[in-house]
């Protein structure tokens, strides 16, 4: 909502300053977004600044100058005058501005093979003197700081623009906001002048509004005012639809708008001489067409506030009008329309058909259904003083007489919810201020709630007009209470942000992107889940829902490397989706890696990154979370985005179903579809849903403290196994033989090749053998070792390698 | 007598000169061996008469022991100096770089969401979480916002169905619905998450982050409001004073409701929270609507409270100087290592909030 303040004056009687009136308009909760002038074309003109002038290489006389116009880089101009020197201050038009003397029209050119942005002006061209020999000299001690600063002052008057809130129709009209100032105590507010005009004659167009369900008008007033000149608007009203940065179009349409704009009261006028025979306010049928004002041709639905005559429809009703009845520069008779329609029909036909209109937006947040008659007498006021012409009486069709609705408001509800007390007086004065009629009772308030605030339904909505004219200053600031009723973080939630500084603390750099993503790019990595469409995307690339970390990721990543990054590591911690209803999602973990590690290294060998690299950092982050890594099962199976034979699924229990994670190398055909150009690249992805919650608290974790100082022994075997033979088998059967004597098992070497047959591998493995009871003897050795041949060679079928 | 007395002079002065091991263990030999000169003193002691012999055999004894310890110093000073002469040869360039570690880093949001929930947690409330998708009646309805509702169009919504019934939440206020339908009063929570806006320009982007927080009891008021605020934006921004303004505002869901303003000024180019005359809004609050208690079961005549919305992003963008908000969600590598954060940096009460 646009206004100027002296508008605002013709409405309130006020001592305050303007900045004053600015402040208090936000404090009462009429946020001011500006409060400036309107741009003129005379802000093109700028002060500025020569720092440097050099020759022209292609003629004698012009100059390239640098100059400073306020901004972050200097502009070149062209320039003939023989004083463009450089330190000389003086004023520079951009491209766009129209030069004052000539009414010609700047833009950037060629002047003998060099581009010159905007030029340098003289005092003739300015239209400030006669001079034209050189530009304008300003002064150095009047203009130094001014550099970029407009060099005219702007005359018109400055434009307050309001953000208001959707609950607050009142004040889309000046007057509204001026009651709310003079409530606030910024002045009184002005009677409206109300010039009884004469009203000759009834109103001989028939109005009708038709009874019927989901009619979406109540009450329809009009009058006809015949012998009109339309004509353009004087000057005075041109002006204040000017100042609100809207274009005057003729005095008839300037007055509608004028008193929507000042009395928040749309109005519509149309040629009286179009109108065949009568008004009808009805719904519109199906399929019903009509053309608007805006040119545009409009398919109806069913149940569509209409107001046509008996040839059709004439226009939506308090959203847009019709061409066919539409005021023209001849019209000689009009009939002007002030009506109520209820918001939500209003709300329901506009977003049907996608219409914004100012009326539209009026209605939809309710207009004063009592403001019918003010706004028929104020514009025909206007009308017959500007275009003269004879007005009818008003013609007011009802079917709800829209009376005041009524509040008891128990005054201690106040203090209960703000906290603070406001005397019982001044609740009174202020509600009675802001249009509320009072009846005091005791504790309790009887109030009738003015029709133009249709906002105000029960007594918390009175609270907020009290403190809110009172100011929210006076709320007191209160010590924060510091009792907890519950814990900061289920186990879920500190599992979360363990995971993630835990993924962080391997290497990787945590990015955040968004939930959505590129279809084609979801597709390579969805698997079975359900492709969730959005129905109104931002882009058409960022279509779907993700249904996997790992689209972002790789998008992302390849980025990186198209920077010139070669070793990336990345990671995302937050929701895929399974499917389209609340919940249907999982938190994830998606880590990826590219490159190779140790790249250009002094001292150590570099390779392309592999499985084992990120099968180590899913590992160790579910250990450092407190899953037990002896009981971890892996499997060599994964989702078909992985590499099939370098990737894995992770499992915390042999017998669990559901994986808790995956790793392993990233398809190579996905690589190449995404034209990912790199050494190597892996990932790993935890399903945080799936990781069961420790239910026992690490103090009652803790077995008891158990060592052995008896001597350890250290033995060396090499089996004979198939090539797909799983390392992981082959440790569970050594370590389930005797659980007391051996410690540790480790895997220190594979070998294929010679001397071992083509579908066969070695396995060279340690293992630590120590007794909690004795210091074993040669032949305790010898026993155990017997016993871990003789049973990984059956369990196996495995030969010991001699 | 005199003669082992002579020995050992002898045999100490030599072993004071220069020596490597071989003569060291000659001279160990001569002395020691089989026919060394002490060991043949030892073997005449039988020959002795009883008195001479025990005196004879504690001053031999006492002479072996000299010449012992003499001959093992000796010994470890040769191998002393020996490793020392090889060390020098083993000298390396510990100018050369170390070994690499791959420091990684946490995001900006991240780190943020845990300051805020340190804060919080510090004046009793508990986190809770929401989906990101929600129904309509969620996100809208049952914060008094009904579809007929003007203040619909102030959300540019995502939706996932032409029916509008599924959206993407475009705020977190529906935790509010979901935490109070779920349990008893009182509550006490905040509620950091992603919320989505199909709004996409220099300062808007589609996705981005809230906190929602909601304290329901019997006597909660608009003071403590202000003092909750007042409290988190001071331990935030980790100043003494503040400067805050409420203002009247509107949002369907809570009666009265405020926008709040910090002051700040511009000082060397980079802002400075909680001096200075201008005004930046940071978010927005109010008293929870009794329509929204009745929609979740909660008597608005027995309880009462308040209900805030923060953006996370802004206040991190805020608080660490960085300017953009689409840099947040671009995965810029660079721009990651320059404002993500230490993972042992974790926000704290009692190690502070930031290094």
């Amino acid at each position: 909502m646009k206004f100027t303040i002296g508008w605002l004056k013709e409405h309130l009687d006020t001592q305050i300053q303007d900045n004053g009136l600015i402040e208090k308009l936000t404090d009462i909760g009429l946020e001011v977004e500006s409060y400036e002038y309107l741009n003129s074309d005379l802000d093109n003109f700028k002060v500025a600044k020569i720092i440097n002038a050099e020759q022209h290489p292609n003629a004698d006389r012009l100059r390239i100058c640098d100059v400073d116009i306020g901004q972050e880089n200097t502009v070149k101009v062209v320039c003939g005058a023989p004083n463009a020197k450089k330190d000389l201050l003086t004023v520079y038009a951009g491209p766009g501005s129209i030069i004052p003397k000539n009414n010609m029209k700047l833009t950037v050119s060629k002047i003998r093979g060099v581009t010159s942005y905007g030029m340098l002006c003289s005092e003739s061209e300015l239209n400030l003197s006669d001079e034209s020999e050189g530009i304008t000299e300003l002064k150095t001690t009047k203009y130094s700081d001014k550099i970029g600063k407009n060099f005219f002052k702007n005359k018109s008057e400055k434009v307050v623009d309001l953000s208001v809130t959707p609950n607050r129709p009142d004040c889309l009209g000046v007057r509204g906001i001026a009651r709310d100032l003079a409530a606030a105590g910024a002045g009184k507010l002005k009677n409206i002048s109300n010039k009884n005009i004469k009203k000759n004659g009834s109103q001989t167009i028939k109005v009708s509004i038709t009874k019927e369900k989901n009619q979406g008008c109540t009450v329809f007033g009009s009058c006809l005012i015949t012998g009109v000149t339309n004509k353009e608007s004087p000057k005075w009203l041109k002006e204040k639809i000017i100042s609100l940065g809207q274009k005057p179009i003729s005095a008839i349409v300037d007055i509608t708008n004028y008193v929507m704009l000042d009395l928040n009261r749309p109005l519509h006028a149309y040629d009286a001489d179009k109108i065949d025979k009568e008004i009808i306010v009805r719904n519109s049928k199906k399929s019903e067409t009509f053309e608007a004002l805006d040119n545009k041709e409009y398919k109806l639905g069913d149940d569509m506030c209409v107001i046509s005559d008996k040839s059709g429809v004439l226009g939506l009703g308090g959203i847009i009008g019709g061409t066919r009845s539409g005021t023209e520069i001849n019209t000689k008779n009009i009939l002007l329309e002030s009506a109520y329609f209820i918001p939500r029909s209003i709300r329901k036909t506009s977003k049907l058909l996608n219409i914004d209109t100012d009326a539209k937006f009026r209605f939809e947040r309710g207009i004063d259904p009592r403001s019918i008659e003010l706004g028929l007498s104020k514009a025909a006021e206007l009308i017959s003083e500007i275009c003269g012409g004879k007005t009818s009486n008003f013609d007011i069709q009802k079917t709800d007489k829209h009376e005041k609705n009524k509040i008891k408001f128990n005054v201690s509800l106040f203090e209960k919810i703000t906290g603070f007390k406001v005397d019982d007086n001044e609740i009174v004065k202020i509600l009675t201020d802001l249009g509320f009629e009072v009846s005091k009772k005791k504790l309790e308030l009887d109030l009738k709630i003015p029709t133009w605030r249709p906002d105000i339904i029960q007594p918390i909505d009175i609270v907020e007009e009290i403190v809110r004219i009172k100011g929210y200053n006076k709320i007191e600031t209160l010590e924060p209470e510091k009792t907890k009723i519950k814990d900061t973080l289920n186990k879920q939630q500190k599992l979360f942000h363990f995971l993630q500084r835990s993924v962080a603390s391997k290497g990787y750099f945590e990015t955040v992107t968004w939930s959505f993503t590129d279809s084609k790019i979801n597709n390579l990595f969805k698997e079975n889940l359900k492709e969730i469409k959005i129905v109104n995307p931002i882009s058409s690339d960022l279509d779907v829902l993700r249904n996997s970390i790992f689209t972002n990721l790789t998008f992302y990543l390849k980025k990186n490397l198209d920077r010139g990054f070669k070793d990336i590591s990345l990671f995302e911690i937050g929701p895929i989706f399974k499917n389209s209803k609340p919940g249907e999602q999982l938190t994830v973990i998606g880590a990826i890696k590219s490159g190779k590690v140790s790249r250009l290294n002094w001292n150590e060998k570099e390779r392309p990154v592999d499985v084992f690299d990120v099968k180590k950092d899913v590992i160790q982050t579910l250990v450092e979370a407190g899953y037990e890594r002896k009981s971890f099962f892996i499997r060599d199976k994964s989702p078909s985005y992985y590499h099939p034979g370098k990737a894995g699924s992770v499992y915390l229990d042999k017998d669990d179903i559901e994986p808790v994670a995956y790793f392993g190398d990233i398809h190579p055909n996905i690589v190449k579809k995404l034209d990912i150009k790199t050494e190597g690249l892996v990932g790993f992805e935890i399903y945080l849903d799936h990781l069961k919650e420790n239910k026992i608290k690490l103090k009652d974790q803790k077995p008891n403290f158990e060592y052995s100082d008896y001597q350890k022994s250290e033995r060396d075997f090499a089996f004979i196994v198939d090539k797909n033979f799983k390392a992981q088998d082959l440790i569970e059967i050594i370590s389930s033989i005797d659980q007391n004597l051996i410690r540790s098992i480790k895997i220190f070497d594979i070998y294929e090749g010679e001397n071992i047959p083509d579908d066969k591998k070695s396995i060279a493995i340690n293992v630590i053998i120590q007794s909690s009871e004795k210091t074993l003897e040669e032949s305790d050795l010898e026993k155990i070792n017997k016993l871990i041949i003789s049973t990984v060679e059956t369990k196996s079928g495995a030969k010991i390698r001699s | 007598m005199s003669d082992i007395k002579k020995i050992k002079d002898e045999y100490l002065n030599k072993l004071d000169n220069d020596l490597n091991i071989e003569s060291v263990n000659q001279i160990k030999t001569q002395l020691f061996g089989k026919n060394g000169q002490i060991s043949n003193f030892f073997k005449t002691l039988g020959s002795l008469p009883t008195d001479d012999r025990k005196k004879f055999a504690s001053e031999l004894n006492s002479i072996k022991d000299e010449l012992q310890e003499k001959i093992n110093s000796k010994l470890r000073e040769i191998e002393t100096k020996e490793i020392n002469s090889k060390l020098v040869n083993e000298k390396v360039d510990v100018t050369l770089p170390e070994r690499e570690i791959n420091q990684g880093k946490i995001h900006p949001v991240s780190q943020v969401i845990d300051e805020i929930s340190s804060i919080f947690s510090e004046i009793g409330f508990s986190v809770e979480e929401g989906p990101d998708i929600e129904n309509e009646h969620y996100n809208f309805t049952a914060l008094n916002t009904p579809d007929n509702h003007p203040a619909r169009d102030m959300h540019d919504t995502f939706y996932l169905d032409n029916n509008k019934e599924l959206l993407l939440r475009t705020h977190t206020s529906p935790v509010q619905v979901r935490t109070m339908l779920n349990g008893k009063p009182p509550f006490k929570i905040i509620a950091p998450g992603r919320t989505y806006r199909s709004d996409s320009d220099q300062t808007h982007s589609p996705m981005f982050h809230q906190v929602e927080g909601l304290h329901i009891d019997k006597e909660i008021n608009m003071g403590h409001l202000k003092g909750c605020l007042n409290y988190f934006i001071k331990s935030f921004f980790e100043v003494d004073k503040i400067k805050m303004r409420f203002r009247p505002s509107h949002f369907p869901f809570t009666e009265p409701s405020a926008e709040v303003d910090i002051g700040y000024e511009i000082k060397n180019g980079k802002i400075v929270i909680g001096e200075g005359d201008k005004w930046l809004e940071i978010l927005g609050c109010g008293m929870v609507h009794p329509n929204v208690l009745k929609n979740v079961k909660v008597n608005p005549d027995k309880y009462q409270g308040y209900a805030f919305g923060i953006g996370i992003d802004r206040l991190g963008m805020l608080k660490y100087g960085i300017n953009d908000l689409r840099a947040f969600f671009e995965t810029d590598y660079r721009w990651l290592n320059h404002f993500g954060f230490d993972p042992l940096d974790v926000p704290s009460n009692y190690r502070g909030l930031s290094r």
